[in-house]
């Protein structure tokens, strides 16, 4: 084990002031600066499930009161939504990988890039602002009338918050789309595309499309709640179900914001580690933009009781099934590129391992929620928290936690413990099965959402759900050490540690400050590992 | 430890057993799928390990056949489970004709029920085995959910809106009612219990105390409130004759089209400029303020009891004892 600093010259240690870092330019120091600003948020929103779960081990409510169990559940969404799994996979991996895996030296738009960071923390800031005056109780779903005028909360602050994070994100995807149609190598067609920067795209096109829709909904809470514009209220002449279909027509793409760019890097570490292509590399590609078209036409199965027709009912539920499709031509692919693999077990595929088991789990459930008979019964149940935390942690988490292990060697230069990952990873995907397979069962029996107080027939599923969450935290705060270790007694990992195919590996870790020495070329496509031999370096 | 632990709620309604047999359905099917995969997944991942990381795997790039064939059969298993859902969908929320009605209003943080017989109660719901019955309800101020698991039937409570929910108690008992939709500090006290009873015991129970019926305290307001000096029965008042209008459609000023249920009535009640019959003036004041939901909910019980002339005359013709208006429910 070497202690060495790296000494040659890199995106590090180029420039090693402050000001060098808050001025940037550079994409991997910018998706360096998420990385921290992200790990923040996700601290933030555990500490709060973590009051959650513990209120929840009992009936009662004795642990805190209902009104901070509320502040809780909402802060700890708010956090882990808008501030976590939204920017995790895009604005630190994708800000990170993306331009050196299509060989360009940086995005289209590198100052945007920086200010759209800056953009992200001012919204971050007012929205802590808004937890450290006392919170928001509303649910992170901002329901109105409830949102505009009955919460006695700091709702117009976490408003505001969220209304300006969401600029980062449509310029961040602005900045990327562009960035993919005009920085790509000579040679780097879009078939050979890694499919990661595939998923980037269509996440893209989500982020711009999608936002406005929220920001400006939440925007229009704010008025009603500032100025008593009667938008929602329907006291005002408004219409409270309104805000649920504009909400949703953002926020039910906005899971396709946060399962795409996982699914992406879930494609490269596959192909790495089993040393093949990704079986059915254009159905992948593909089925990618088909969820990020499809997922703008399913908003109103959110809606299933809030008093729609029956019949638009029945078409939302129709094309629910229909997104599920895509989804599954992916997991299938993924299985069969395993088939006939030479498949290396090193930390970042046990990640991709515990994706597959997760998101399966999430994506089947999903099809409990989008039989209309069904969701009657499920809908705001414990059923629909343990779905979502099934495709959010399950997926998008696990999907991130992949690409971290994959691509930290290349962002630090270092390698962590690969004994101590592949622990974290079981434990993450023991921990989290004992949290939420419980919820299911809840849910079905009948356990509503966001109660603070329940029947004690529930607790017993609860206290192994909270004790699930125990173990999650152990495994979070495992990661957290030994990448923190890394960085300090860490072994050089050199260019190409996975020995992957792919333009980020064929640079110095880390990178040079404007990536590759000159600019590559690329002359076949993104997976060919059984064309090539692979040496041990 | 977890053999204590019900894997389902009891089945207490019609509609209980056709929700559990779908989830069975979509349970078992989900689980062969996901079975599936993970067997698959794992197989692979032990039988072709290579613990060196030098090897490199066999050169396939794919299977248009597979492809398809993974495509297309999910898609159609997954239309058995569309079309299966929303047949019971149309159950749920398609109520039988003749229903036993309750009205109910939501609020932070109780459920209110008002009996059309008299009787009201708060966080309890007495309603008799075997029958069907409708409950129709709104909220006086944000957006609550009326949950009763044992029946597997839900609909939110919206403000300025009425929503239904309705089942046929088959199990006598008392079972959780919760409010499902998050509405503020004491969502989850926002509980309650539904007493399903023997007929007679509802019989029995429905007639200690209670005062008037829905229909009296709305004939009531009708007065006090001076509905009836405008609204006169024969048509020839300032307002439209409401008489054996529920139900009916109305021409509206504009030239649409409206039909009179208990959303139309309700807001014509608090915004009567909203949407006017055609041939009257905008003349009628808002009783925004003057009436509340439960008063609301008893004008339009009354304005249902009110038979159109032609029904009066034939009622009238027919039995010469009082006839039950508003037919039978």
């Amino acid at each position: 084990m070497t202690t060495t600093v790296l000494p040659r010259v890199n995106y590090l240690n180029v420039r090693t002031t402050v000001a060098s870092w808050m001025l940037t330019k550079d994409h991997k120091r910018i998706g360096v600066m998420y990385l921290v600003v992200v790990a923040l948020a996700f601290f933030l929103g555990s500490i709060m499930a973590a009051g959650v779960r513990i209120e929840l081990t009992t009936p009662q409510g004795d642990f805190v009161s209902a009104d901070t169990y509320n502040r809780m559940f909402t802060m700890h969404a708010v956090f882990m939504v808008f501030f976590v799994l939204i920017p995790v996979v895009p604005a630190i991996l994708g800000n990170f990988a993306m331009p050196l895996m299509i060989g360009a030296k940086d995005v289209a738009f590198p100052t945007l890039n920086l200010m759209s960071w800056y953009i992200f923390v001012i919204g971050f800031l007012f929205t802590v602002a808004a937890m450290v005056l006392g919170g928001v109780d509303t649910g992170w779903t901002f329901y109105t009338p409830y949102s505009s005028n009955a919460s006695t909360s700091n709702v117009l602050l976490a408003g505001l918050g969220i209304f300006i994070t969401g600029f980062s994100s449509i310029l961040t995807g602005l900045n990327f789309m562009v960035t993919i149609h005009r920085m790509r190598a000579p040679g780097m067609t879009w078939f050979r595309l890694p499919l990661f920067v595939w998923a980037i795209y269509a996440t893209s096109l989500v982020m711009i499309l999608g936002t406005p829709v929220v920001a400006i909904t939440l925007f229009m809470v704010v008025l009603e709640r500032a100025f008593g514009f009667g938008i929602f209220d329907p006291r005002l002449g408004g219409d409270p179900v309104l805000f649920q279909h504009l909400f949703w027509f953002y926020s039910h793409p906005a899971v396709y914001i946060m399962i795409l760019p996982p699914m992406g890097v879930i494609s490269e570490v596959i192909a790495c580690f089993s040393r093949k292509n990704v079986f059915g590399y254009s159905f992948v590609a593909f089925s990618s933009l088909a969820i990020a078209v499809f997922g703008f036409l399913v908003w109103a199965h959110h809606l299933f009781v809030s008093g729609i027709s029956p019949y638009s009912a029945m078409i939302f539920s129709f094309l629910s099934f229909a997104v599920a499709i895509p989804s599954a031509v992916k997991t299938f692919n993924w299985t069969a590129t395993l088939y006939k693999g030479a498949i290396w077990w090193r930390a970042p595929i046990m990640w991709v391992f515990g994706f597959l088991g997760l998101f399966l789990v999430g994506g089947l459930t999903g099809l409990f929620l989008a039989s209309l008979g069904l969701d009657v019964h499920l809908h705001d149940t414990y059923f629909v928290v343990a779905h979502f935390h099934y495709i959010m942690v399950g997926g998008a988490i696990m999907g991130f936690f992949a690409g971290l292990h994959y691509w930290w060697p290349k962002m630090t230069g270092r390698m962590y413990s690969n004994s101590m990952a592949m622990l974290a990873a079981l434990l993450v995907f023991v921990g989290f099965n004992l949290t939420f397979f419980p919820q299911f069962i809840l849910g079905y029996l009948g356990m509503p959402r966001r109660y603070h107080v329940y029947p004690e027939e529930f607790q017993v599923l609860n206290v192994l759900s909270s004790a699930g969450a125990s173990i999650l935290a152990v495994g979070y705060t495992l990661i957290a050490l030994y990448l923190v270790y890394s960085l300090f007694r860490g072994e050089e990992a050199g260019a190409n540690p996975w020995l992957a195919t792919g333009l980020e590996w064929k640079t110095e870790s880390p990178p040079s400050p404007h990536n590759f020495p000159e600019t590559p070329i690329v002359n076949e496509g993104a997976y060919e590992y059984s064309k090539r031999e692979i040496k041990v370096a | 430890m977890l053999s204590g632990i019900p894997l389902f709620p009891e089945q207490a309604s019609t509609l209980a057993p056709e929700v559990d047999n779908l989830y069975f359905f979509v349970t078992a099917v989900t689980a062969f799928f996901a079975l599936l995969v993970v067997v698959f997944v794992v197989i692979f991942a032990i039988k072709y390990r290579d613990p060196t990381g030098e090897r490199v795997g066999a050169p396939i790039t794919g299977s248009i056949p597979l492809e398809l064939g993974w495509s297309i059969i999910p898609f159609f298993i997954s239309m058995v489970m569309f079309g299966w859902a929303t047949v019971v969908f149309f159950n749920i929320v398609r109520a039988p004709d003749q229903t036993l009605e309750i009205y109910s209003t939501g609020k932070q943080w109780m459920w209110r029920f008002q009996h059309i017989e008299g009787q009201s109660e708060i966080n309890e719901l007495h309603v008799p085995i075997g029958r069907p019955v409708k409950v129709i309800f709104t909220s006086e101020d944000v957006l609550h959910a009326l949950y009763i698991p044992v029946f597997r039937v839900k609909a939110d409570a919206i403000p300025g809106r009425y929503s239904s929910i309705w089942f046929t108690p088959t199990r006598v008992g008392e079972y959780h009612l919760f409010c499902a939709e998050y509405c503020g500090t004491k969502h989850s006290g926002m509980i309650g219990r539904v007493v399903v009873m023997e007929p007679n015991d509802y019989q029995a129970w429905l007639s200690g105390g209670g005062g008037l019926s829905m229909q009296a305290r709305g004939e009531q307001l009708f007065q006090q409130l001076g509905c009836a000096s405008c609204h006169l029965p024969d048509g020839m008042g300032r307002g439209p004759s409401l008489a054996g209008k529920y139900g009916a459609q109305e021409t509206l000023a504009n030239g649409a089209t409206a039909n009179v249920d208990d959303t139309y009535i309700r807001e014509s009640v608090l915004t009567p400029q909203m949407r006017l019959v055609a041939g009257y003036q905008p003349v009628m004041p808002t009783f925004q303020g003057q009436v509340n939901e439960e008063g609301l909910m008893s004008l339009i019980e009354y304005i249902k009891s009110l038979p159109s002339t032609g029904q009066r005359a034939a009622a009238q013709a027919a039995a010469p004892g009082p006839a039950a208006p508003g037919g039978p429910r």
